[in-house]
């Protein structure tokens, strides 16, 4: 088969690509996650305010998109070291299943939660 | 990079995994816990200031972050864009120093 699409069309080739986004958006989050953070050491008003901003709901769609990402890119790295790890056997190809449903009720606790 | 370098690699980015895999279900539960009334100071900084818990925690899990992410993004450099060699590792070194230097500011900010 030609590398085009169709040899790349299938779940494992998908967690591969859900990984590597989930993981580069989430290093480029971390500076802005330590930032804000960091506001604490002005003092709580300071950090309060911050907290504040991110109560638009534009802001609270990001940060349920960032729990969503964080807990794929966990259960999708979960799923990597068990292949690397584990005796890999055909019944632990669900695993790919459970860790996009773990990862997408993950994210719809978080925001059931904020809204 | 030589073969031993390179594997130290790959053994520190599973390590680390591992060791984030715990952090990231317990941040995840924190999260999904704290956020239930809204956000803010005085609760965050209720649950954190002076506990030695959540210091050693958050210190552990910066340090993982720290290694971790660095390494993926070396690969994803030189796969995506073919940057590699010593320039491109020493500008992960770089990424991952800040990560460990702002990480641990942000912990020790909620700690005091």
């Amino acid at each position: 088969m030609k590398n085009d699409f169709r040899a790349r069309n299938h779940p494992a080739y998908w967690a591969f690509v859900v990984h590597r986004v989930s993981g580069l958006l989430l290093t480029l989050f971390l500076p802005l996650h330590f930032w804000a953070l960091g506001q604490a050491l002005h003092g709580e008003a300071r950090f309060d305010g911050f907290l504040r901003w991110t109560e638009q709901p534009l802001v609270k769609f990001a940060e349920t998109a960032l729990v969503l990402l964080l807990a794929a890119h966990m259960a999708g790295g979960v799923r990597l070291l068990m292949l690397e790890f584990l005796a890999w056997r055909d019944w632990q190809r669900s695993l790919l299943a459970i860790a996009s449903g773990a990862s997408i009720a993950v994210g719809l606790a978080f925001l059931l939660n904020v809204v | 990079m030589n073969t031993r370098s390179q594997v130290l690699l790959w053994g520190a980015q599973r390590v680390s995994a591992m060791v984030l895999a715990l952090c990231v279900v317990i941040h995840l539960v924190t999260i999904i816990y704290a956020v239930r009334n809204g956000l803010s100071a005085a609760e965050i900084l209720g649950r954190t200031r002076g506990n030695a818990g959540w210091l050693a925690f958050y210190t552990v899990f910066v340090a993982a972050v720290a290694i971790h992410a660095p390494i993926g993004l070396r690969g994803i450099l030189a796969e995506s864009i073919g940057w590699r060699g010593r320039s491109a590792d020493i500008f992960v070194l770089a990424i991952a120093m800040s990560l460990a230097t702002w990480g641990w500011r942000a912990v020790y900010a909620v700690f005091v």
